[in-house]
């Protein structure tokens, strides 16, 4: 037990029940991310990661992490998740280090001041807006994708030049362990900190009062991060599970939108925050799309999933007895349904016949189950959406474009993908984020620069030409007052009335 | 920042409010038993507002009105009588701008500058009535009003006018190898139902403000004006809905009880202007909902004079930025900071400027402004008590008149230095430098405008990247508000979120990100599905890890282009 003796016998008593419990004993407590949070506190008011190389090196040793340790993050997550090896390189690794590269190609330009429109009066004068580090910053990552969801927004945040406390999350007890121990050999160990906290302890641990807070996770965990975080005034950016509706229109080559489909949904055993949640078919191509998914499963496991390397498994008992338990209670099996408790596993699923009140459609679903639901055609599917909550992803797959456009502008969700899944969410280039139930704020490559930046607005003036500024001094007079007032006509096209002032 | 008003005590205080509601319980029994013609009669002031006579029986028959409390401090709210309509007067609100935005008419952008016209055109043709009730509650003249609240608004809808197809087109982004043939770009679209809730220093320029971003990012808006400006408020109940959609984008008033009602609502994002007492409470409730909010909080904004200056051109634009509006402006300097040997100079020379401003009795002067209240008046009045008076100190509490003071040699523990001021009071504090000075600075917590005087750009510099703060402004006062091409907004303790001009649009809006394929080039995808092996990794590793570096391909692509041009041209030349 790393942690300080504690004064308060609630806590105590938690640590106590925690060892007996045999959990693992490598925990942070709050009481000890005070002491990490003032550390970080401390080296960002000394004005260590103001400077453009710090943060270039920081990054770059986050780079040179991911390579020299590639093998040590496919064997944790292997050991977390069953992950196979391909997809911890592809989605955790390749979408970090392409998140950094784009960083560091990127980093002067997103640091330099940007000057903004001139109008008449501010000629003389330099009108920017200057991108500045807001603090110490607070990462939480969901278990689906430990590294990328605790990585991705390092590396904003490393790039806007915050300090940063990053907890993995518990369930993934050996990638976190393994970040944990990697960090600090790599970052600065003053700014950058990993700690391992329970998700119980996370709002205790947000109430310190952090710069920012990012979390990624389900619905009602982020509620109580965003209460937590509203008690200090905290900005947050939530980033939170959904049901993310898949349409598949009656025009569109069902064998390429099936494997698309199924790669998109059964990858880390469906534990995933983007991948589809439930497939909206119209009515004519639902036969064919079952039948499609059946070769298109056999195509990728074989006759047993549970044999092959490319399948993963449940996180934890916890979250595969909910799914199992989801899975039983709904509709009706067409392939899969086969689950072995003592190894987590749930065999790809779909399920057809499914009522919209059944539990799979009631709440958010992080395993390899795939219900479809059928519908009469593109306006049906559309109310079907917008009836839920906003999701984080919608999807659609057409070849005819007019059904795409409609569906694009008539629902509305965190992002959009058309004929294919989950690749909005990792390209750099747009923002990943979500919108009403499904979170706020957003990140990724830029995006996260912002996010973990706060614009300032800067106004640098002269003192000269005070005859000018008299007009706006008291007393005021008519005639000055009209005076602006044409001003203000005469350049529309300027920035408003601040022409004369 | 502002609303240091009834409601924070009125927030705070459970007694008040708890009174507050078995005052409420008792007279809706009172008026249970009296006939509904004198009902309808106790509360003609919400019946007047309605634009016509069916909607005032439409919106009697929902909703009891009010009465105001004795002390005018905020008004209460009593529960519907009719029993057949459960839903609260802001639910229904509420519902029914959702059911507005639902119908997607405010999504097509003409409809949006339709109605930014039209909210324009209120501004023009009633000019007159805006600045009566101003007079009323602030005692701001028309040429002030003018000056501080209409005219920025009219500019900012005309920009927004202007720049919205701009604003709401995608925007395209960079693509990498895998994206080449589609088409990807981040698309804005409306949120949904907003709630604004303004404050009273200002009150149109604050409310209206972001009403220009909801509308012109398509979305609804409840609009909630302070109640502490009770004339004002009623002006715009009455006027919006004459002039924009009513349905759409509902004004609602009242006070605490109101408000708190409304938090209770599901929105899709608060705007709030005020305090960071009550900004912490309207955050929590949002939490809970999920929602997004964007919070412009107040904060002691410093003011650092440094001695390589025109002293009496800093002193005067000073003195300008604290005094207008009688100090209560969220971005007023707060206090200044300068040398110990330059305080007798600053202090002749604000007082100087305000003898020029405001003539020599302040309190006659038709341009200088009076605190909101009574309240006000004694808080701001219990803040002089530890400290030297260096110039004015005369105060009329009748009147809620306060001249403009300057205090000398203020201790960083003075009562005047614990909290923001938000009146004409303007404390020197003496610093040994530059250095002391953003010491200072980054002692508190981050404000929303940092102002520095100097002729020496390395000093301007220096605290600009020293320090923290929403907005940064050198050699001058509060014209970064004016600008809407800078973001205007705070930073930690002083808010969160942004707004002007394209700010306020972006802000209202959520940034879609949509990505477009074709179901064609299935040939590429076959690396990414399982079954996998090794070689597909390593051709997955190309793809992705080459397209950070598309420029420099897209470079070699271009050379080998040209290299071929080249030799065909020059084939045929020899030819």
């Amino acid at each position: 037990m790393s942690n300080p003796p504690s004064p308060s016998p609630t806590r105590w008593f938690k640590a106590l029940r925690r060892t007996r419990l045999g959990e693992p004993c490598l925990r942070t407590y709050p009481l000890e991310c005070v002491d990490l949070l003032r550390r970080a506190r401390i080296a960002f008011q000394a004005g260590r990661t103001l400077k453009e190389c710090f943060r270039l090196t920081q990054l770059e040793a986050l780079v040179r992490m991911l390579e020299e340790h590639e093998c040590d993050f496919v064997d944790a997550l292997g050991r977390d998740l069953h992950k196979p090896r391909f997809e911890t390189v592809v989605f955790e690794l390749i979408t970090v280090k392409n998140e950094a590269l784009h960083a560091i190609t990127n980093l002067k330009k997103w640091m330099q001041p940007q000057p903004v429109e001139k109008n008449l009066s501010t000629t003389l004068d330099e009108c920017l807006v200057i991108s500045e580090p807001l603090g110490v910053v607070f990462i939480m990552g969901s278990w689906c994708n430990p590294v990328q969801m605790c990585l991705v927004p390092l590396v904003g945040a490393i790039a806007a030049g915050n300090c940063a406390l990053v907890s993995p999350s518990e369930y993934t007890v050996h990638t976190a362990e393994l970040l944990h121990r990697l960090i600090p050999f790599y970052l600065d160990n003053e700014c950058f900190h990993v700690i391992l906290a329970g998700i119980s302890d996370l709002p205790e641990i947000v109430e310190l009062k952090f710069d920012h807070i990012f979390f990624t996770g389900n619905k009602e965990e982020g509620s109580k991060i965003a209460v937590a975080a509203a008690r200090t005034l905290t900005p947050v950016t939530l980033i939170l599970g959904s049901k993310n509706p898949c349409y598949v229109d009656q025009n569109c080559d069902v064998a390429t939108t099936v494997q698309r489909i199924a790669w998109a949904c059964f990858h880390n055993a469906g534990q995933s925050l983007t991948a589809p949640s439930y497939i909206l078919c119209h009515t004519d191509v639902k036969a064919r799309l079952v039948q499609a998914l059946k070769c298109c499963l056999m195509e990728f496991y074989g006759p047993d999933p549970r044999e092959s390397r490319s399948f993963g498994r449940m996180v934890n008992l916890d979250i595969f007895g909910r799914t199992r338990d989801l899975l039983w209670r709904s509709g009706k099996v067409v392939v899969g349904g086969q689950v072995t408790e003592a190894e987590k596993y749930i065999a790809p699923t779909v399920l057809t016949e499914v009522a919209e009140s059944d539990p799979i459609m009631q709440q958010e679903v992080f395993g390899p189950v795939l219900p479809i639901l059928s519908v009469n055609d593109v306006d049906e599917a559309i109310a079907f959406i917008n009836k839920q909550e906003k999701p984080l992803c919608v999807y659609a797959y057409s070849t005819n474009s007019k059904i795409i456009s409609r569906i694009m502008q008539e629902t509305s969700s965190g992002s959009f993908c058309s004929n294919d899944c989950i690749l909005q969410s990792l390209m750099v280039a747009l923002p990943f984020g979500g919108v009403g139930a499904c979170g706020m704020g957003s990140f990724h490559g830029r995006y996260s620069f912002e996010t973990f930046s706060h614009r300032k607005a800067s106004l640098l003036r002269g003192t000269r030409f005070e005859c000018v500024t008299y007009l706006r001094f008291p007393p005021y007079e008519d005639r000055n007052l009209s005076l602006m007032t044409w001003a203000c006509a005469l350049s529309q096209k300027s920035q408003g009335w601040c022409q004369i002032l | 920042m502002f609303d240091y008003g009834c409601n924070i005590g009125l927030f705070i205080d459970k007694p008040i409010v708890w009174l507050q509601n078995v005052c409420s319980s008792v007279l809706r029994r009172a008026l249970a038993k009296t006939s509904p013609r004198l009902r309808a009669r106790s509360w003609p002031l919400r019946g007047r507002n309605l634009t016509g006579e069916e909607d005032c029986h439409r919106r009697s028959s929902l909703h009891c009105g009010s009465s105001r409390l004795p002390d005018g401090q905020g008004t209460q709210r009593l529960p519907p009588q009719n029993n057949t309509v459960r839903m609260s007067r802001e639910q229904q609100t509420v519902a029914r701008a959702r059911k507005a935005f639902n119908t997607g008419r405010s999504k097509p952008l003409e409809y949006r500058i339709l109605q930014l016209k039209n909210l324009k055109r209120l501004f023009y043709e009633k000019q007159k009535m805006i600045s009566d009730a101003i007079k009323k509650d602030l005692n701001k003249s028309e040429e002030v009003t003018q000056l501080h609240e209409t005219l920025g608004i009219e500019s900012e809808i005309d920009l927004t006018i202007k720049k919205l197809k701009d604003w709401a087109a995608p925007r395209p982004v960079e693509k990498n190898l895998l994206t080449m043939s589609d088409t990807v770009y981040v698309h804005p679209e409306p949120l949904g139902v907003v709630l604004i809730i303004g404050a009273w220093n200002y009150p149109w320029a604050v409310t209206i403000g972001p009403l220009i971003g909801a509308i012109a990012a398509g979305n609804a808006a409840v609009v909630k004006p302070s109640e502490v400006c009770v004339n004002t408020a009623k002006v715009m109940e009455d006027l919006l809905p004459l002039y924009i959609d009513k349905e759409l984008y509902p004004v609602v008033t009242g006070g605490v009880p109101e408000t708190q009602e409304l938090l209770r609502q599901r929105f899709d994002h608060i705007f709030y202007t005020g305090n960071s007492m009550v900004g912490k409470l309207i955050m929590e409730a949002a939490a809970k909902n999920l929602t997004p909010v964007t919070l412009e909080l107040g904060g002691k904004s410093p003011c650092y004079i440094d001695k390589n200056c025109d002293i009496t051109i800093a002193c005067r634009r000073t003195a300008w930025g604290k005094f207008t509006n009688c100090g209560q402006t969220c971005i007023a300097p707060d206090y200044i900071l300068c040398e110990p040997g330059m305080q007798d100079r600053i202090i002749e020379e604000i007082k100087k400027a305000i003898k020029e401003f405001y003539t020599d009795n302040p309190k006659t002067c038709t341009d200088y402004g009076r605190i909101i209240n009574q309240r006000h008046f004694k808080r701001i009045m219990n803040m002089l008590d530890d400290s030297t008076i260096a110039a004015g100190g005369e105060n009329d509490e009748a009147n809620c008149f306060i001249a403009p003071t300057v205090l000398r040699d203020v201790k960083p523990e003075a009562k005047v230095m614990q909290e923001e001021i938000f009146g004409p009071l303007l404390p020197i504090i003496t610093v040994s430098g530059v250095d002391e000075a953003i010491e200072f600075i980054n002692k508190g917590e981050k404000p929303l405008a940092l102002y520095v005087f100097s002729s020496n750009n390395k000093v301007i510099d220096r605290i600009r990247d020293e320090t923290s703060s929403g907005g940064f402004v050198a050699n001058d006062c509060l014209v970064h508000y004016s600008i809407s091409s800078l973001p205007f907004g705070g930073v930690g303790n002083s808010g969160m979120g942004c707004y002007h001009g394209k700010f306020s649009f972006d802000q209202l809006s959520h940034l879609r990100g949509c990505l477009i394929k074709k179901l064609n080039m299935e040939g590429v995808n076959n690396v990414r599905y399982p079954p996998h092996t090794p070689k597909k990794l390593s051709w997955v590793r190309f793809i992705l890890l080459k397209s950070s570096n598309l420029g420099w391909m897209g470079r070699m692509v271009m050379v080998a282009m040209l290299v071929v041009v080249a030799a065909v041209a020059l084939q045929r030349y020899l030819q």
